[in-house]
């Protein structure tokens, strides 16, 4: 199940750096949002996706799951939810007074 | 009581929610402000004290103890940030009652200041590596908004390649947490030290140490500052200082906490790759900082060839020379403060930002000229201003430790960071002036003032040197021996 994961991981990685590389801004953003979901993946398959009850004291189960990487997934996705939804209110934002949201056209653009 | 060395952070997030609230209130926000930078500044000096008197400190949040909990730990280096980083925004904040506009202290100016402040002492002061990535983000995020705030064309292009940059860069940090916890199975700082130390730095662990170093350098603009002289030049002054000053330190802090506590068993790797990244750094900050005619590049420049100063302390990992990159990180918070105070001044007083342009300052504002000549000399470490006693300590380790090429990039550049600054002295302040009597407006106190401070505070920083060293010799002896950090930590 880990390698099946891992290399689902591969795959989002393979997927957000090819639009990461391109020039629309929206797809950069896409692309930093899929980066995301690869890397909480990848957190969630470091601490092994073993099949045991939930970690609570006094349940005399045969073994725990490790709850730390859910705990470190949970924050790291509201962190992506706010910084993702910054980028697009600054993309708008950037369109909005450029016109242009082509990032090679976006280059040299001087004050006023 | 121990519970004081997390105020440090939560003051500011505290005033930072109340402003919020106060937003039609200017002069409330400014009283406010004001009152609780102070407690910030009094709080960490008090803790900076009775760290030399109890060792280092900790705080496990909920009672919950190391390794299972998130903590904070106080050291005399987290310290030492710490309340220059108060400090700093303090005299900033001053800066900035007289320079943005009300629309800025309208829109949520500083609160997000405030915001930004909490994220960088939380970095500063937490033990826990994934709550550190919380703390950047926390100090990123507010950084994004305070650099966009305003919202010129130019701010916004300039901004898109931050914001994505450090997106990109939070990311790889988490990967690497990610492969660390994998590998180790744990997060919190002294704990990863113990472990890493008993299996041994082996190929996998420094794969992944150099991961932190590529997350790490594209925050302190280490080699991978391709987007800081854009970025920092955009913004209205006060928050380039404060950028200039705090952002890049943060990641620097990190990679100080990382290569001295947790990944210190492959010299021949890691801090060879951290020299060569350095002399590159200095080398590229050099050019770009004669290659430009525009104040606010050539000053951004200089923060990343001080970045690679810096680094040249780690890389050669003597006692000696760690001492010197915490004496230079302290005078390089405080003067790279002024230096884009000074620049933003000048452009505003004359409208321009080309050096070419602008002429004879000094016959107008003589106050300002001095003071340049101040950051300039201190900057190129001329005794008694305060990057002197840094730049001797750095030599001094990096002769202990052989390293003669990095000291001469090191030593050479900073007469590069002479030349740069030269040029723009003798072509904005000597000269025919070119502001006529009309136009000589009298400099506004409120700013004049806080760019005063900042000189007091290099000249006080370089002829107390003495009062500060026994702090600096405690940061350097801990960050060198990290067995004093785990036995704090882990200890109940």
């Amino acid at each position: 199940m880990e390698t099946l994961i891992t290399i689902l991981v591969g795959v989002l990685v393979t997927v957000a750096v090819y639009l990461l590389l391109s020039r629309n801004l929206i797809r950069v953003i896409l692309g930093t949002a899929i980066l995301s979901h690869a890397v909480h993946l990848l957190l969630m398959t470091m601490g092994g996706l073993k099949k045991g009850s939930v970690p609570l004291l006094g349940e005399n189960a045969g073994n725990y799951t490790d709850a730390l990487p859910q705990a470190l997934i949970l924050t790291a996705i509201v962190i992506s939810f706010a910084v993702t939804s910054f980028l697009l209110v600054l993309a708008y934002r950037t369109y909005k007074e450029t016109g242009s949201d082509d990032l090679s056209a976006l280059r040299g653009i001087d004050d006023e | 009581m121990n519970n004081m060395i997390v105020m440090p952070m939560i003051i500011p997030i505290v005033t930072g929610i109340f402003l919020i609230f106060l937003r039609p209130y200017v002069k409330a926000q400014r009283v406010l402000s004001i009152v609780s930078i102070f407690a910030t500044i009094g709080i960490s000096v008090y803790v900076l004290n009775r760290i030399q008197i109890d060792g280092i400190l900790r705080l496990d949040f909920g009672g919950w103890l190391p390794p299972y909990g998130i903590l904070f730990v106080a050291d005399s280096f987290a310290m030492l940030l710490v309340v220059t980083t108060a400090i700093v925004t303090g005299i900033l904040l001053f800066y900035a009652f007289s320079s943005v506009s009300k629309a800025f202290e309208n829109m949520f100016f500083y609160p997000f200041v405030f915001f930004l402040l909490a994220g960088v002492n939380g970095s500063f002061l937490t033990g826990d590596l994934f709550n550190l990535f919380v703390c950047f983000e926390v100090m990123l995020l507010s950084s994004y908004v305070l650099i966009t705030l305003g919202g010129r064309k130019v701010q916004l292009v300039e901004s898109i390649k931050y914001v994505s940059i450090n997106v990109l860069s939070s990311w790889f940090f988490l990967v690497a947490i990610a492969y660390l916890y994998g590998t180790v199975g744990t997060l919190n700082m002294a704990h990863l030290s113990v472990r890493v130390a008993e299996v041994g730095q082996g190929s996998l662990l420094t794969v992944i140490s150099i991961i932190f170093l590529i997350v790490f350098s594209l925050k302190a603009g280490l080699l991978l500052y391709f987007w800081l002289p854009g970025s920092y030049s955009v913004p209205p002054t006060v928050v380039a200082a404060l950028f200039g000053a705090l952002l890049t330190k943060v990641g620097i802090y990190a990679m100080f906490r990382m290569f001295t506590l947790i990944f210190y068993h492959e010299p021949g790797i890691t801090h060879k790759m951290i020299g060569v990244m350095a002399a590159v750094t200095m080398i590229g900050g050099c050019i770009g900082a004669i290659a430009h005619n525009d104040v606010r590049q050539i000053v951004s420049y200089n923060v990343v060839i001080a970045v690679g100063f810096i680094l040249v302390g780690l890389a050669v990992s003597t006692e000696v020379a760690i001492q010197g990159s915490i004496y230079y990180l302290l005078h390089d918070m405080i003067i790279k403060a002024l230096l884009f105070l000074l620049a933003g001044t000048m452009i505003y007083l004359t409208g321009t930002a080309r050096i070419e342009q602008m002429s004879g300052l000094i016959r107008n504002y003589p106050i300002l000229g001095w003071l340049f000549f101040i950051t300039m000399l201190s900057l190129a470490g001329i005794p008694p201003l305060s990057g002197f006693i840094g730049k001797v300590y750095v030599g001094q380790g990096a002769i202990e430790a052989g390293a003669f090429g990095l000291l001469a990039i090191a030593f050479i550049s900073s007469i590069f960071v002479l030349y740069s600054l030269l040029r723009i002295f003798m072509n904005c302040f000597w000269g025919e002036t070119i502001i006529n009597e009309d136009d000589d407006v009298p400099l506004k106190k409120g700013i004049l003032i806080p760019c005063v401070l900042f000189g007091i505070l290099t000249i006080a920083l370089g002829l107390g040197a003495e009062g500060i060293a026994v702090y600096v010799s405690d940061a350097a002896h801990t960050l060198m021996n990290p067995e004093i950090y785990i036995k704090a930590v882990l200890q109940n």
